[in-house]
Order: structure tokens, then C-alpha cells, then sequence
């Protein structure tokens, strides 16, 4: 019954929509019999639905909406009031068919991106490809993906190549090229080329999967508005209900009692916000900025200060070693070998440039040493063919008593004043080179900025453990309001708390070791990694992909999308304020009720539509060319 | 544990949710059910003595047409 109903639910709709046109034209023509009769099969027909649903919610004991329009149009035809019994069913059905279709847009960026989930797999079983479910599939599995088709589970190749289209994952179409060794993203799809991979990650861990996952868990997580206008319906239905009820027992007009009981469900109360925020959320995923849900979005899109970390978040991250400064009669080379043999114990990224820098030279820099230990925001130190080695920034050689010459402590600020990060070495407390490392800007920074400022930012914030001139080189070229060079984590930690006291503070980072500061300010954006599971798991925003741009296209869409919530609140409550004096002072009744309740549910949608069609602002600048060749 | 996951139809209004919630509950076998209005799924957790077309048939019964189901041990 239920089922036949659904599925010729159109079709009812269209037959009353027809038999109310050819009411109507009898009673133009006088033959009020005739169209009493049309009305009432209209009604018929129409109210089916609406009372097979009205049952089917009673039966688990919920009260719907549908059994309060059934009881007024019973009511209405009770009281001969056929043409009104006849319009509000054909406009609720109408409405509910309208709403369908529209809030189905609404969700199709989401909805799209679900579809997208990898469903099958090609493995190699005993020399044969066999295709399996990639529910099916296990960690280690040697799979085989051809042109065209997805990557089904995360993975590492192991043959072949080819290049890829990250865009499922990053929201960037760019090709990337994939080959041996390479790791590749479920959801990716291989546009030309042919790999084998070997499953690393599967089921809920791909990456793919937790996407999925992080933006199904955004949609169902309620904002504060949210909950209020939730709560505020879960009141406001009852209420009407019983209010039709003393109105009948006071004046004994059906009519009148009845028209509550049409303007009892707000549906625009209840729609108008979610219906904003998932259009949001899903033009941000198509972007690769996933956005934790309708709370986040109220946060974000109230930031006044921007704090940026430097390395890796307004730099590449990838620094590389640019000058070795040999005090003794030690050749370069070997200088670089000792140090980064020194450095292996190092997990900081100045420490692996340095390592890698000695590795691509084709130094052999695997020596014993002794007593290795990283210095956490110092340096590192060890024991080397006997003697005593300490590698890192200032800091370290202060804190240890190493004396820097005057001509040392010149030369290490000229580099630095070029933007330079330097450390020292020291080998038994004395400073016998220095190694100069240089990270450049990202190409975006600049415009990502500027954006920020044009959508209300009003203070930008650099925070870097980096020395002094590095933080001031980069604010300088950036137009960076404030920074604060040489801090420690804990430093970091103390500025956010504080800021956040009197401005809602954004924190954009890597993701990776500026974990602590993300999860503490209000809204937390990580960037890159193609979302690394810590990432994921303490940030509020998610960038996908490498663009630093996407996060202040997140911001002016989270304001947005802000707006278009406020603006859905406003038109559900004034459309409540609306019928309920227009009921009580005889303006409305019921085919004009139902009306207005159903055009306010439409313009709500509508007005979350124009989410969908937000666009990043592309910003042409000067300064992108200069910048991209800039030194941090 | 057995978690099944239905597509439906476009849901409109979120009284659904409450429908389909306590609709799958009453069955037994079934352990958690989450519905996800804004992009209208249900996430049935359940055991092995309940199968995916019961759940599906469940939730078309209640007016709900089910476009896919993908079931996961």
C-alpha cells in the first residue's frame, strides 16, 4: 500500500491538480454541483498519501505532520468546505514534490562525492585477475588498475605507471604522475597509464573512506541555531495543536480551528537552516576543504585573526641546503658528512634537508656515532670519531657556553637578513661552520592573504619556532600584521589562549607538529598531506589538497553560508508571526495557509541554492611572480 | 556485528528520521540505526539473523524507496 503510494504519488498529484482546474471551470460556469463533486474527488485522491504516511507514523507511535492535515481536510469536507479540502492537499503534495526536487540540488555535491566511493576491485589471485568487492579486499593484496578506472583502496605501487586525477580527493584537477614506489588515494582515478598496486590501507582506514566518513558525520552534526530552531519546533507544533483545540471549544468555528492545525508545521523552521549549511558543506568538499559540520561553519565564519604557522603552511616545507660555511681547513663535503651523520637522530625538518642534501651529494654518512639526541627547538648533538658535536640554532650554542666570534655573528645575520634559516656547528665547544637552509614562499600565499583581508580578516598572525629574520622576511613580502619569531610550542599555545580571549582565532598549520595549537583555537585548518590521520582527526577544516587559497575560499564561503542560515532563521520566523496573526485576524485560511507555509519552505531552499553556485574568487596580483622566487 | 548501509530517496522533512529509526529498532536483531537526513542514508548496525532485504523491505514499507544497500561483516 505504503509502496503503490510512493510510486504513483506524482501521478495522484497531477490527477487532483487537473480535477481542482476543471472545478474551477464549472464554477465559472455555474454548476456548483458539479464542481463540488470535482473538489471533493481531488480531495480523494489527493489525500491518500497523505494519510497512508499519517498511519505509518502513528503505527511507531510518532505524530506527523501528515495527520494533522488529515485531520483538517476531514474536518473541512465535514464542514462542506470542499474547495479549501481540495487546495491543501494538492499544495501540500505539491509543495512536498517541489521540495523534493530542490533540496535534492542541495545536497548533490555531497551526494556525488558518496556516489564516487570505489565499489570493485581487480586482484591478482594465483596468476588470474579476478574482480572482488572492495569490501573483499585485504592489506597487502597486489591489485591491478587500468585507465579509466578508480583506485580502490589506498595503496603503493609496485609496477607500472600512470598518471593520476586526485581531484575525488584534493578538489584540484591537476594530473599527478604516479609510479613505482609511488602512494596512491582511493577514490583517485587513472586518466592514462596502467599500475599494479599493493593495498596498504582498506575499508574505513583508505583515505577515501574517511572522507566519506568525515563529511556524512559534518551533515548530521547540528549547529547551536540548529538545535534552538529544532527545540523551538518540537514546542511550537504541540502547542498550535492544543490552540486549535481551545479555539474550537471557545468560538465553535471548525473552520477556524482547523486552519491552526494547517500552520501547526513549520516546515521552514526546520529546513532552513540544514538546508544552508549542506549546500556549504558540499560546495566546499567539491574543493577539497571539508568543513566539520554546521557548528565549525558558525565559528569560522566569525574569525577576526588568522594565525598562520610558517614552515610548510606559508612555505613549501621543502627546504634546501644553499650555502655550507667552512670556518676550518675541513672541505665542505666533509663537513656536510659529519653533520648529517650527527643529524640522522633528528626528526626536524631542517635536520632531514640536511640529510638528504648529504645523501643526493653521495656522501657515505653512515658512521658510528655515539650518544646521539635530538635537543626538541634546539638541535642535536653526538659523538663523532671522538669528538663532541652540537648542531642548531642559537639557542643551543648559548645555552651551552660556546663562544660565536663577532665575524661568526655577522656573517650568521646577513644570512638570515637574506631570509635564510642558519645553524651552527660545533665541534668540542667550538663553532667551526655554519649551514644555511632556505624554504620558499608558496606561490599562493600572497593572494591567500589578500583574500583573507578583503573578507573582514582584521588581523594576520605569523607564529614560527624559525629565527627572528626568516618570520620577518616572509610577514614583510606578505604583508603579515604581526609576528613572533623563536617560539616554543608551549609559547605558541599561550599566544592563541590569549588571543581567542578578545578575537575568534583561526589557526592554519600542517597538521603534523602543530597538533596542539589546531585543536585549541576555535577553528582549526589543517593543509596538505592529502589529510594525514591526525590531521583529520584535531582540525576543524580539512584541506585536501595543496592550495593554500582553498582555506580563505573556506572562510568566505563559511561566511556565506552564515548569512544564508540567518537569513532562512529570519524568513521561518517571520513567516511563523505572519500565519499566526493572519490566522487569529481572519486573513488566512486554510488554502491560503497551506500556501504560505509551502512558498516560505521553497524560498528558504532557493535562497540555500545560491551556496551551490558560489565561486572561489580568483585574484590576479602582481606580486604572485615575485613571490614564487622569494626566499623565506 | 553487521552494519548495512541503505541510500533512500531524497528525504524531506526530518520527522523521517524518527520514523525509520524506531521503524528498523523494533526489529529484533537490530542493534543501532543512525539516519542521516541531509544526505539520506541509513547506517543499520544488526546481527547476522537479520538480512539486508528485511531492512530494506522495512524501510520501503514505511514509504521510503531504497535505491542501493551495501552491507559490510
Amino acid at each position: 500500500m505504503t509502496y503503490f503510494m510512493n510510486k504513483h504519488l506524482n501521478k495522484m498529484m497531477i490527477i487532483s491538480g487537473i480535477l481542482i482546474v476543471i472545478g474551477l471551470l464549472f464554477l465559472s460556469l455555474g454548476y456548483t454541483n458539479i464542481r463540488n463533486i470535482t473538489f471533493i474527488l481531488a480531495t480523494i485522491v489527493a489525500i491518500g498519501p497523505i494519510l497512508v504516511r499519517a498511519y505509518n507514523a502513528l503505527m511507531v507511535k510518532s505524530f506527523s505532520i501528515e495527520l494533522l492535515i488529515s485531520i483538517a481536510v476531514i474536518a473541512a469536507m465535514f464542514i462542506q468546505e470542499y474547495t479549501e479540502a481540495a487546495v491543501v492537499t494538492f499544495l501540500f503534495l505539491f509543495g512536498a514534490y517541489l521540495e523534493k526536487r530542490t533540496l535534492e540540488k542541495t545536497s548533490q555535491s555531497i551526494q556525488s562525492l558518496l556516489e564516487m566511493e570505489p565499489m570493485v576491485a581487480y586482484k591478482w589471485i594465483d596468476g588470474e585477475e579476478v574482480e572482488v568487492d572492495v569490501d573483499d579486499v585485504e592489506i597487502g593484496d597486489h591489485l591491478i588498475i587500468r585507465p579509466g578506472s578508480q583506485v580502490p583502496v589506498d595503496g603503493v605501487v609496485v609496477k607500472g605507471s600512470a598518471q593520476l586525477n586526485e581531484a575525488a580527493i584534493t578538489g584540484e584537477s591537476v594530473l599527478s604522475h604516479k609510479t613505482a614506489k609511488d602512494e596512491v588515494y582511493s577514490g583517485t582515478i587513472i586518466e592514462s597509464g596502467y599500475i599494479e598496486i599493493e593495498a596498504t590501507k582498506i575499508g574505513a582506514d583508505s583515505t577515501f573512506s574517511k572522507i566519506i566518513e568525515l563529511v556524512e558525520t559534518a551533515t548530521s552534526s547540528k549547529s547551536p541555531t540548529e538545535k534552538f530552531l529544532n527545540t523551538f519546533a518540537q514546542y511550537y507544533t504541540p502547542a498550535v495543536v492544543i490552540l486549535s483545540i481551545i479555539v474550537y471549544f471557545i468560538t465553535k468555528d471548525v473552520h477556524l480551528a482547523i486552519t491552526f492545525l494547517v500552520i501547526a508545521c513549520p516546515g521552514a523552521l526546520i529546513i532552513g537552516a540544514p538546508v544552508a549549511y549542506v549546500a556549504g558543506l558540499g560546495n566546499a568538499s567539491k574543493k577539497g576543504v571539508l568543513i566539520k559540520g554546521g557548528a565549525v561553519i558558525d565559528q569560522f565564519a566569525k574569525v577576526k585573526t588568522v594565525i598562520f604557522d610558517k614552515t610548510g603552511t606559508l612555505t613549501e616545507g621543502k627546504p634546501s641546503v644553499t650555502r655550507i660555511h667552512s670556518f676550518t681547513d675541513i672541505r665542505e663535503d666533509d663537513l656536510l658528512r659529519d653533520v648529517a651523520a650527527v643529524e640522522r637522530v633528528s626528526e626536524h625538518h631542517l635536520g632531514r634537508t640536511i640529510v638528504d642534501e648529504a645523501v643526493k651529494r653521495g656522501l657515505d654518512i653512515n658512521m658510528p656515532v655515539s650518544e646521539m639526541t635530538a635537543i626538541k627547538a634546539r638541535g642535536v648533538s653526538g659523538i663523532l670519531r671522538d669528538a663532541n658535536y652540537l648542531i642548531g640554532n642559537e639557542r643551543l650554542m648559548t645555552e651551552n657556553n660556546i663562544q660565536i666570534t663577532d665575524d661568526t655573528l655577522e656573517l650568521y645575520e646577513n644570512e638570515q637578513k637574506l631570509g635564510q634559516t642558519v645553524m651552527f656547528i660545533s665541534k668540542n665547544g667550538m663553532v667551526v661552520g655554519l649551514i644555511s637552509i632556505m624554504d620558499k614562499i608558496k606561490s599562493d600565499a600572497k593572494e591567500t592573504i589578500d583574500y583573507l583581508k578583503s573578507q573582514g580578516v582584521k588581523k594576520i598572525v605569523i607564529l614560527t619556532g624559525d629565527n627572528y629574520f626568516a618570520a620577518q622576511k616572509v610577514s614583510e613580502i606578505l604583508g603579515i600584521d604581526e609576528f613572533h619569531a623563536e617560539l616554543l610550542p608551549e609559547d605558541k599555545l599561550n599566544y592563541i589562549e590569549n588571543e581567542q580571549k578578545t578575537n575568534p582565532t583561526l589557526m592554519v598549520g600542517d597538521g603534523i607538529n602543530d597538533a596542539p595549537a589546531l585543536a585549541m583555537s576555535d577553528v582549526g585548518l589543517a593543509i596538505g598531506h592529502k589529510g594525514t590521520d591526525i590531521a583529520m582527526e584535531t582540525a576543524d577544516v580539512v584541506l585536501m589538497g595543496e592550495k593554500l587559497r582553498h582555506a580563505a575560499y573556506g572562510f568566505a564561503l563559511s561566511k556565506q553560508t552564515f548569512n544564508v542560515m540567518i537569513q532562512n532563521t529570519a524568513i521561518a520566523l517571520l513567516t511563523v508571526v505572519l500565519l499566526l496573526f493572519g490566522v487569529i485576524y481572519g486573513y488566512i485560511h486554510l488554502a491560503s495557509g497551506m500556501l504560505i507555509h509551502e512558498l516560505s519552505i521553497l524560498i528558504v531552499i532557493l535562497n540555500a541554492m545560491r551556496l551551490m553556485r558560489y565561486k572561489d574568487r580568483e585574484i590576479s596580483h602582481k606580486n604572485v611572480e615575485f613571490t614564487k622566487d622569494t626566499l623565506a | 556485528m553487521i552494519r548495512t548501509q541503505l541510500t533512500t530517496d531524497t528525504l524531506t522533512c526530518p520527522s523521517c528520521i524518527k520514523k525509520i529509526e524506531s521503524g528498523l529498532k523494533s526489529i529484533s536483531g537490530v542493534e543501532d540505526v543512525d539516519v542521516n537526513f541531509n544526505v539520506s542514508r541509513v547506517k543499520v548496525s544488526h546481527s547476522k539473523d537479520v538480512s539486508a532485504d528485511k531492512i530494506k523491505a522495512t524501510v520501503e514499507k514505511l514509504g521510503y524507496p531504497v535505491k542501493s544497500v551495501r552491507t559490510t561483516a
